[in-house]
């Protein structure tokens, strides 16, 4: 695993040393130990960590949801720490995916295979994301061409196969991509039209 | 064109579904299974008696912390451990893993999960709301100076926002930094309704300002620190920031659209579908609690208990627009009445309106916060149930709207709503960017 950079934000300064400490023997770096959370937006923007472990009881929590919503590609997986009497809410919240959540009083030894998990959990749910993301926009894509067949359609009374070979052939004549020239033709139309 | 691409992992595809709004074989088991209730008259005891609810410290926890307090849960029943949490992700992961049965929601919340945009792919739903209004836009006491220097009738939302316009084009003139406004979550009325009141006035609530979220008891700091220029929060945080000489408040939100959807008693529709007669249970108790509250001569002892160290421990002081519908909108105007500020039960207040939740998926559409392809009343019918809310009201001979859906944003006057019973005196649920806004404070 490449060397990462994190930011731990605890008001617990035992708990946070340990974790901390695995961290770093495991090669890591933390670039940052946050007492509260009172900045904790301009600390993120500021410090850019490839993860942030937080207190789950941290208010702080809701920022980093927001942040998560508006930089879709720069989010960050995030592990929570989590108190021993909602053991097995973290166990389901690990199954559920997104957040991890660490157990107060694990030894050092079983902090970063939960920090493996979270990365490996947090990289599979953004590639699924952006496979979302790219179907969207084609689904898009494909919705524009349909648009700029039907105008050339309507206005040189081809078939549907006629008005397509002849949106691909100005395509190539002018070293365009298809649904360029789709979206140049659409936009000329609201334009005239 | 078939509707979902081929080789994307089952996940990925239950994804796609779920967010383009063609809900997949999966999701139609789920949904069609939470239509199905038992009503069984011989048998309607609870399934589920001990309970853990969580809830944000904010004045509209007051149903949950009533019901508990006055006894409603236990005449149902019901054994209810009430628990604050730090923040509205913490009651969302807690009620998705069933570590909480249920809780205090922001009414955007159960739409959010149920589009699984929190990637926890748990469906939630609402048979009740926990109250209309409550929220306010408050600035920092510099700005509010620069706005009133502009127009001295800053305190109504057409008025604050043109002036905010003329500002920030100053501003901006002059290479100044946008100004930082924060609100609760992204899923939030407040968001939603911020962005509303700054995109009336052509401000792009993207470019103009920075949004960001402030968990609502470290607005005030924040506020005071400088962190931001202002904050959209429910109360008493305004009331709090305004009484500290901190900021001074520019609207309330029931000024920007009136007797607009707030919090709601979010499940998930697995929960509600195991627990269905807890569940009615539940409702019932919040039913009883929001009429106890409605009563003015209650108030005070409202206060007294919702201000105690476990729920809201804020000066009595700070809840004087829940006690007394008295808002003070900053501590050199007088306080002026407000009675529509929290409302919990008149109005229909705790029937959760199908057309509430369709305009939130709007705005969420408005904001490419989900794509324009998912079919608002659709998901808005499986998140919103008035059906579960009519049993309820049924059991307690409380009248429930006849429809599910208010054309909202077209009553600009007190209005009659047909119930199965006597009609329901409803209030106006307008909003300002399309009625006469009259200044709050004509002396100015």
């Amino acid at each position: 695993m490449p060397k990462l950079n994190i930011l731990l934000v605890d008001n617990d300064p035992g708990r946070s040393a340990i974790v901390k400490q695995a961290l770093e023997d495991a090669g890591h770096n933390v670039i940052a130990k946050l007492n509260d959370d009172a900045n904790l937006s301009k600390n993120v923007l500021a410090l850019q960590p490839d993860i942030i472990i937080i207190d789950m009881d941290a208010p702080g929590r809701d920022t980093l949801e927001q942040m998560r919503e508006i930089n879709r590609d720069q989010a960050r997986p995030i592990i929570l720490f989590s108190a021993p009497n909602d053991q097995r809410f973290m166990q389901e919240a690990i199954r559920a995916g997104v957040s991890a959540y660490m157990l107060d009083g694990l030894n050092q030894t079983q902090i970063m295979p939960i920090v493996e998990v979270a990365i490996a959990r947090f990289r599979e749910f953004q590639a699924l994301r952006k496979e979302l993301d790219d179907t969207k926009s084609k689904l898009a894509d494909r919705k524009i061409i349909e648009k700029a067949k039907g105008l050339i359609m309507a206005r040189k009374g081809l078939d549907e196969d006629g008005a397509y070979q002849l949106l691909r052939k100005n395509a190539m004549s002018q070293n365009k991509r298809l649904i360029d020239m789709a979206r140049i033709l659409v936009s000329v139309e609201d334009l005239l039209g | 064109m078939s509707g979902s691409p081929k080789n994307l992992t089952p996940f990925a595809n239950n994804l796609l579904n779920n967010t383009l709004g063609t809900a997949s074989a999966k999701h139609l088991y789920v949904y069609s299974q939470t239509f199905y209730t038992v009503m069984s008259p011989t048998n309607n005891l609870p399934e589920k008696v001990s309970l853990n609810l969580g809830f944000i410290p904010l004045t509209d926890c007051a149903p949950l912390v009533i019901a508990k307090e006055k006894g409603f849960f236990h005449a149902e029943g019901l054994s209810v451990n009430l628990s604050r949490e730090s923040s509205w992700a913490n009651i969302r992961d807690k009620v998705a893993a069933g570590v909480l049965d249920g809780g205090h929601m922001l009414a955007p919340m159960p739409i959010a999960a149920s589009l699984n945009l929190d990637g926890l792919n748990t469906p939630m739903l609402t048979a009740l709301s926990l109250g209309l209004g409550g929220n306010a836009i408050t600035v920092s006491r510099a700005l509010h100076q620069q706005l009133l220097a502009l127009d001295a009738q800053v305190a109504d939302p057409y008025h604050s926002v043109q002036a905010l316009k003329t500002l920030i084009s100053q501003q901006q003139r002059a290479g100044l930094p946008p100004l930082t406004f924060a609100h609760v979550f992204p899923f939030s009325c407040h968001n939603y309704l911020l962005r509303y009141w700054l995109a009336s006035a052509g401000i792009d609530p993207d470019k103009d300002v920075r949004l960001v979220v402030i968990p609502p008891p470290l607005m005030v700091s924040a506020l005071a620190s400088g962190q931001i220029d202002g904050f959209c929060v429910g109360e008493p945080w305004n009331s709090q920031a305004i009484a500290q000489g901190i900021g001074a408040a520019v609207t309330s939100t029931v000024d920007i659209w009136h007797n607009s959807p707030e919090k709601v008693l979010g499940v998930t529709c697995a929960w509600a579908e195991q627990y269905p007669n807890t569940h009615q249970a539940l409702l019932r108790a919040l039913l009883k609690s929001a009429q106890w509250l409605e009563l003015s001569e209650h108030r005070a002892e409202a206060c007294a208990i919702l201000t105690a160290e476990e729920y809201v421990p804020v000066a009595i002081q700070d809840l004087r627009v829940f006690e007394r519908g008295e808002f003070q909108y900053s501590t050199d105007r007088p306080a002026l009445q407000v009675p529509d500020f929290n409302v919990f039960y008149r109005y229909a207040a705790t029937f959760p309106w199908v057309s509430h939740a369709e305009w939130l998926i709007s705005q969420m559409q408005r904001w490419g916060h989900i794509p324009s392809s998912i079919n608002a009343q659709e998901v808005a019918a499986k998140v919103y149930r008035p059906d579960l809310y009519r049993q309820a009201a049924q059991a307690l001979q409380l009248p429930s709207p006849l429809i599910d859906r208010k054309n909202e944003g077209s009553h600009n006057n007190a209005w009659l709503a047909t119930s199965d019973s006597v009609d329901i005196a409803m209030g106006r649920d307008c909003f300002f960017d399309q009625v006469n806004v009259e200044p709050r404070y004509t002396d100015a």
